[in-house]
């Protein structure tokens, strides 16, 4: 393996588990919120969630580019703070983590729906808060769910290539990730290296992919 | 010896099926029959605040628990009520330790003195909870997940004591160790007991008053050998 596909393995890695870190908030309390509570919108906040899932990942990495750009609503609020986010390290993680939450929020909210309620009451009347019941019993009965929720989400981010490409581009050591690796380095013919980087692709994917079914499973 | 009032004075619907209780009784200990379906447990749950009433009004000892007129409703968390429902309900991710000691706080035991530290020290043992302390709760048979389940209950010092068939599942010459702590939970500790039931000795050995439920209204109300005969006619010998 030469040292530029393990620089891009390591660093589409480190990128991917960022993301996953970055999603895991907001994506369990989504998935809580849409599990457990009713609310004025919620069947639009449901489709937006999901939304990544079904638009084509180019679409979203323009939408984002336009978001984040220098001009764009949240981009010129960065900037306005000294932070330039397109095309950085930091946009692949933005880009990864926005098309892994989906899984993360599906996968997360099945737990919770199985979470017997009836657990959460008993907590009750032994005193517990709304804080401490969900601590204590709703997330470690649906920790299953969501740390397969989060492989998932990871798996997503680390094969991610649309959305990343158009946000991040496909800068050598800087923004360069495993799929868009495979591409640039296909387009200028080192089939070998971009062969070598599917075979840790495969063979990541692989391991994450075989973990989250196990972990569903055992629930 | 005191007793609580119990004011149990409200009306619950469920689809079809309304509880409409009318009551106010004088008790250290509570016995609530019928059949099944007529509104044992579901007078446990509002009790215990799992479930709210659609109007009416519950008192324990001079506590009010819920006043719909008055808007009152006293969530679950804050009644102190140790409840034990038929199936337990221990938590599956925790151990048998983690279970018994999930109410037990600072507050909670604040409350105890030395004698009723000692008496519940007592009823712990009487219970032979200690062997099952770090055992899993998944591998616990029927009784042996009843006896937590009232452990867990007596550690977050309850002001009242709610149990759904708490016998049922123990085993023959363990009950009559399980009667004499709950004996003991209603006298030493003096915490007053609510309990459905469906054997006759259970009643005449742990209640002071009883109530007969059926189809969701109280058919029989007084002392435990006023309303026993009313519902189950002993089969003659």
């Amino acid at each position: 393996m030469s040292a530029e596909v393990r620089e891009i393995a390591v660093f589409t890695t480190l990128a991917a588990l960022a993301a996953t870190l970055v999603m895991l908030v907001p994506g369990v309390a989504l998935a809580w919120l849409l599990a457990r509570r009713r609310f004025p919108g919620k069947a639009i906040v449901e489709t937006l969630v999901s939304l990544p899932l079904v638009v084509p990942p180019v679409a979203t990495g323009l939408l984002l580019l336009w978001l984040f750009g220098r001009r764009g609503p949240i981009g010129a609020l960065l900037a306005s703070a000294g932070i330039e986010l397109v095309f950085t390290p930091a946009a692949v993680v933005v880009a990864m983590a926005l098309m892994g939450l989906p899984l993360l929020v599906r996968t997360a909210r099945a737990g919770f729906e199985q979470v017997t309620h009836r657990y959460e009451q008993m907590a009750e009347t032994l005193g517990a808060g709304p804080w401490r019941v969900f601590t204590t019993i709703t997330l470690p009965l649906a920790s299953r769910n969501i740390v397969a929720g989060a492989v998932l989400g990871f798996s997503r981010a680390l094969g991610e290539f649309g959305a990343t490409i158009v946000v991040a581009g496909s800068i050598p050591g800087r923004t360069r990730t495993l799929a868009v690796g495979i591409y640039s380095f296909m387009e200028t013919g080192r089939d070998a290296d971009a062969l070598a980087l599917v075979a840790v692709s495969v063979s990541i994917a692989f391991v994450a992919v075989l973990l989250s079914g196990r972990l569903v499973r055992q629930g | 010896m005191t007793t609580t009032e119990f004011i149990l004075d409200a009306t619950c619907r469920q689809g079809a099926f309304t509880l409409a209780l009318d009551l106010r009784v004088q008790a250290r200990a509570l016995a609530l029959f019928g059949p099944s379906g007529s509104g044992k447990t579901t007078t446990l749950e509002l009790l215990a605040g799992l479930r709210t009433p659609d109007a009416g009004r519950l008192a324990v000892g001079g506590r009010v628990l819920v006043d719909r007129a008055a808007g009152i409703h006293v969530p679950a968390r804050a009644r102190r009520v140790g409840y034990v429902p038929q199936d337990a309900l221990l938590f599956p991710h925790l151990s048998v330790r983690g279970n018994v000691f999930y109410g037990r706080t600072d507050a909670a035991s604040a409350g105890l003195d030395e004698t009723n530290r000692r008496a519940l020290a007592e009823v712990m043992a009487l219970l032979e909870i200690e062997p099952l302390m770090d055992r899993s709760v998944s591998g616990l048979s029927g009784g042996e997940r009843q006896r937590v389940a009232l452990a867990r209950a007596l550690q977050a010092s309850p002001a009242f004591l709610l149990l759904d068939e708490p016998l049922a599942a123990v085993d023959l010459p363990r009950r009559r160790r399980i009667v004499e702590a709950l004996r003991r939970i209603r006298d030493e500790l003096a915490i007053p007991l609510v309990y459905v039931t469906h054997a006759p000795e259970e009643v005449s050995a742990l209640a002071d008053a009883a109530i007969l439920l059926d189809g969701g209204r109280v058919v029989a109300r007084g002392a435990p050998r006023d309303v026993l005969p009313v519902m189950a006619p002993l089969p003659e010998a």
